[in-house]
């Protein structure tokens, strides 16, 4: 009797501490996210988990295209978050990918610069389909020992100097980049914007691209591709992000970047949430981490892009000197304005007229130029 | 026999090709041990300060799991399966034999992004939760050939006497499997299991395709690629998996030293 | 073995049951057959051949451009874009002239060192070979790809060693070359195995047959022994041939600027266009010059050598 007492006793006992120790045991959701290379680092990643016992999977993605497709696979269940650029929002919106979300509940989004608190690529009708991140230019890098005089222009890229130790990314986006070249050197081609090419100013972008191409090493698709080509001497001078430079650096590599005269494309960010995520909670925690000045300024200082967040300004100067006003933190709209921000491309010219080239015709033009 | 001229020729040859294999391993190994994060020649400096973070690294071991019971899973799968289909069309003669081999070889000779593809969208169609179901699914369909090519050469070498002979002395269908057959195909098993555990490991391209979020060994591996900031701690898994896996291919080749280890007459 | 089979006792239960399941299997050889074969190939059709027929059906629909979902109306659209571009019909012939090269070296590498193993060299040797030719499989893929790009950059280990000699820069890195060489180099073993196992199930009194009829040495290898180990060849053809083929990844990490697979027109086709109908249009190139592949292969005799 006193053995069989004792061993219902223990039962429950076990029984009682189990709930207990599911109480104790921090509610940790796991988010799996498609982000940039370089968005999600242990620094602030490490602490989040701490703080809210969410745990976090990274899938990197090169491309807002990639993002896209990951976003949607296998019936757009699988992943959680994306970090989307302003050309992949649009799609993710009206493909019905991603849901709305609330920014009283972020409580850093009141210190949002104005331009980051509603943009057009993650607001649509006054509702939030994401909360903005960070935004930064798309760069022109140059390794400082073989390219003299240092460069100043996109011109360095598409002339012949170099000849087969060129890089720039593969990416149909990149017709842009073409494209604002020639806005800021051919007047009479008439481009207003660099994503909005009726069929003769696409043509020209094209064949620019087209003389280009024997100058080409390759086409980095992967962000560590470029960082390998700059510092192995297969390239001296190419199209970059601020991440490239930054890790090359590190690494003692002699490079420098620089936006050019003619200005440059560039992304605007929005952390978004699958529609059909099953961690909501951990969604909305991690928006709320992502945008106070601490994590901004780390993330901003990192891959080398400007926060959304106002208040980062002073602490990226004391997590390293400077750095803010190398990052533009300070004085955002003019040089803002400047960057010609990634947006899906669409027939509709946004001027009365339907002829511009949509993104499919950009896609299969790329894989046409690459041959 | 071949002449001196041509048995020196022929070493010589055995030693480039030797060197010609594993120059990229050693120069894997010695990246492992990399100073700097981001790789070029010559190495920089020596140290062992990722082999800690590498071992350590959550992501890496879930990974790892994930590998292996994917492989060995679809191994399995591949073991029965194969197994099955050999000794189907070995035994039996009937119309559209030959069309099994062919089938049962299309996984391996279409690309690999085919069957991706179409399993992953195939997967969707049926809302399946991509997972380890999907991915053992994805190996098991180019496992299963490599598995029945090492089954059925060796049924083919076995005579059928044996059987006959068993059979004759009051064996029923079972014992017979037992104690004759699977003896003699077990060598032939073990080799055609492991090479399918290292197709199925190793696998990349179809595995991107029907793993959702979740990522096998080389999965993991390709993100340290593109992130390119860890990049050492990928060349201290692989020189520790190599290091690791040349104790059961050792013992594998010893297991089937009679009749080598892929022999398939 | 002896159980069940005394007369005096009869058939226990077990034992019994078995065996009359085994002679009505052995009455009906059909239900044998099928039942060893039902698994395997309705496992394939309903799985893998369906995943297959429903991704080529693909090929005849269509995407809508803004919000990429799929349109399910019949057309010959993607069909029709890719007669008229030259630079699929440049793809493709890249791809398959590549995937021939790999495998035309693959053979000559892998026939003088498969001889060695297999008719040259001591047990213990041979023993040995075997698990170097196996070991590197197990080193990931991705890693070794990625150890070529080090030693084909152009501050990488080739040109230092060449500049050692004096000899100026190779100047291989991201070319379609660099690809040849990796690809030759991932897919030797697939090459080496088959090649072997052709070779050592030749027969000695073969060889002695035909010294004794009088032919010399390069006599015989030309006219018994290559023969014999030509399906070993051609199934291994089909390992480098088909792996090449459908291979995007070493493009992306090896190639340059023109290098373009089908599998990366396919791969970019569906990741970044989200446009899988087009993709699978595409798709269908390799998966026909497989088919005639694997006939041709077929007709040598590979099947029975893989």
């Amino acid at each position: 009797m006193t053995k069989r007492m004792w061993a219902l006793l223990a039962t429950l006992a076990v029984a009682a501490a189990f709930p207990a120790a599911g109480a104790t045991k921090q509610t940790g959701g796991t988010l799996n996210m498609i982000a940039w290379e370089g968005y999600l680092q242990p620094q602030w990643v490490k602490p989040f988990t701490k703080a809210t016992g969410c745990t976090i999977h990274a899938k990197y993605g090169g491309s807002s295209d990639e993002m896209v497709t990951l976003m949607r696979s296998g019936g757009g269940n699988q992943y959680d978050m994306v970090s989307a650029s302003g050309d992949a929002s649009l799609r993710l919106i009206y493909g019905k990918d991603v849901q709305t979300v609330d920014p009283s509940k972020i409580p850093d989004f009141k210190n949002f610069g104005q331009a980051f608190k509603s943009p057009p690529n993650n607001t649509i009708g006054g509702k939030h389909y994401g909360i903005s991140l960070q935004w930064g230019p798309n760069t022109l890098l140059y390794n400082t020992k073989s390219v003299k005089p240092a460069p100043t222009s996109w011109a360095s890229i598409y002339s012949p100097k170099y000849k087969g130790k060129v890089t720039v990314p593969d990416n149909p986006i990149q017709i842009a980049d073409a494209a604002l070249y020639l806005m800021k050197t051919n007047a009479s081609l008439g481009i207003k914007d660099p994503y909005e090419l009726n069929s003769t100013q696409f043509n020209a972008a094209i064949s620019l691209l087209k003389k280009q191409k024997p100058l080409i090493k390759k086409y980095w698709a992967l962000a560590s591709d470029e960082i390998s080509l700059f510092k192995n001497g297969d390239a001296v001078i190419g199209a970059s992000w601020p991440y490239q430079t930054n890790t090359l650096i590190a690494d003692k590599a002699p490079v420098k970047d620089l936006v050019p005269k003619e200005g440059a494309t560039g992304w605007l960010d929005t952390w978004m949430v699958s529609a059909k995520t099953k961690n909501l909670d951990c969604a909305y925690k991690w928006l709320a981490w992502v945008s106070t000045p601490k994590v901004q300024a780390q993330q901003a200082i990192y891959f080398g892009e400007t926060p959304v967040n106002s208040k980062a300004c002073a602490i990226m100067d004391k997590l390293s000197k400077g750095s803010c006003a190398q990052y533009h933190a300070n004085a955002p709209l003019k040089y803002f304005k400047q960057i010609y921000f990634w947006k899906t491309p669409i027939a509709d010219c946004g001027n009365g007229k339907k002829n511009c080239m949509d993104y499919t015709k950009w896609q299969q033009a790329w894989t046409q130029l690459k041959g | 026999m071949e002449s001196r001229t041509t048995r020196i020729a022929l070493w010589m040859w055995v030693g480039l090709v030797l060197l010609f294999l594993y120059i990229p391993i050693v120069v894997i190994c010695l990246y492992a041990f990399d100073k700097s994060n981001v790789q070029s020649w010559p190495i920089g400096g020596l140290t062992t300060k990722w082999f800690g973070p590498a071992i350590h690294n959550g992501d890496m071991q879930q990974a790892l799991w994930l590998s292996l019971e994917a492989a060995s899973f679809a191994t399995l799968i591949a073991l029965v399966l194969g197994t099955l289909a050999s000794f189907g069309v070995h035994r039996f003669r009937f119309f559209g034999r030959e069309a099994i081999s062919f089938l049962l070889v299309l996984p391996i000779a279409l690309p690999g992004i085919i069957t991706g593809m179409a399993l992953n969208s195939y997967f969707t169609y049926w809302k399946l939760n991509f997972g380890l179901l999907t991915i053992v699914i994805g190996h098991a369909t180019f496992c299963v050939v490599v598995v029945y090519n090492n089954v059925i050469a060796r049924l083919r070498r076995v005579p059928g006497s044996l059987t006959e002979a068993s059979m004759d002395l009051g064996a029923d269908g079972w014992q017979t499997f037992r104690y004759v057959t699977f003896p003699t195909i077990s060598t032939a098993l073990i080799s055609g299991g492991l090479l399918a555990f290292a197709l199925s490991f190793d696998e990349v391209i179809v595995t991107t395709f029907t793993a959702g979020a979740q990522n096998t060994l080389p999965i993991w591996i390709f993100g340290q690629i593109r992130l390119g900031q860890q990049l050492p701690q990928v060349n201290v898994v692989v020189f520790l998996i190599l290091a690791v896996t040349i104790i059961p291919v050792a013992i594998a080749q010893r297991l089937t030293r009679e009749s080598g280890i892929l022999r398939t007459e | 073995m002896a159980a069940g089979l005394d007369p005096a006792q009869g058939l226990s239960n077990g034992v019994g049951a078995r065996r009359r399941f085994g002679g009505a299997l052995w009455r009906r050889p059909w239900l044998k057959g099928a039942s060893l074969l039902a698994p395997p190939v309705l496992g394939f059709l309903l799985i893998y051949i369906a995943a297959l027929v429903a991704l080529f059906v693909y090929a005849f629909w269509t995407v809508d451009p803004f919000t990429s979902l799929t349109i399910h109306s019949w057309t010959l659209e993607n069909f029709r874009e890719l007669w008229h571009g030259s630079t699929y019909r440049t793809v493709a012939f890249r791809t398959v002239s590549i995937a021939a090269a790999v495998t035309v070296t693959d053979a000559i590498i892998a026939f003088p060192f498969a001889y060695f193993m297999a008719r040259v060299a001591g047990p213990r040797i041979r023993a040995l070979l075997f698990i170097l030719v196996l070991l590197p499989l197990w080193a990931s893929y991705l890693a070794r790809v990625y150890a070529w790009r080090l030693i084909l950059n152009s501050d990488g280990l080739l040109n230092w060693s060449l500049h050692k000699v004096g000899l100026p820069s190779a100047g291989i890195a991201y070319t379609n070359t660099a690809m040849w060489i990796v690809f030759s180099y991932i897919w030797l073993p697939f090459m080496i195995l088959p090649v072997y196992a052709s070779l050592e199930r030749i027969p000695h009194s073969y060889i002695e047959a035909s010294r004794d009829l009088g032919a010399k040495g390069g006599r015989t290898f030309r006219s018994v022994i290559l023969p014999l180990a030509l399906p070993g060849v051609v199934a291994g053809s089909i390992f480098t041939f088909s792996l090449t083929l459908g291979d995007y990844i070493t493009p992306v990490l090896v190639g340059g600027a023109s290098s373009q697979f089908i599998g990366n027109v396919v791969y970019d086709s569906v990741n970044q266009a989200s446009n899988l109908p087009f993709g699978a249009a595409f798709a269908v190139v390799p998966v026909v010059v497989m088919g005639i592949y694997l006939l041709a292969a077929r007709k040598l005799g590979a099947f029975d050598a893989l």
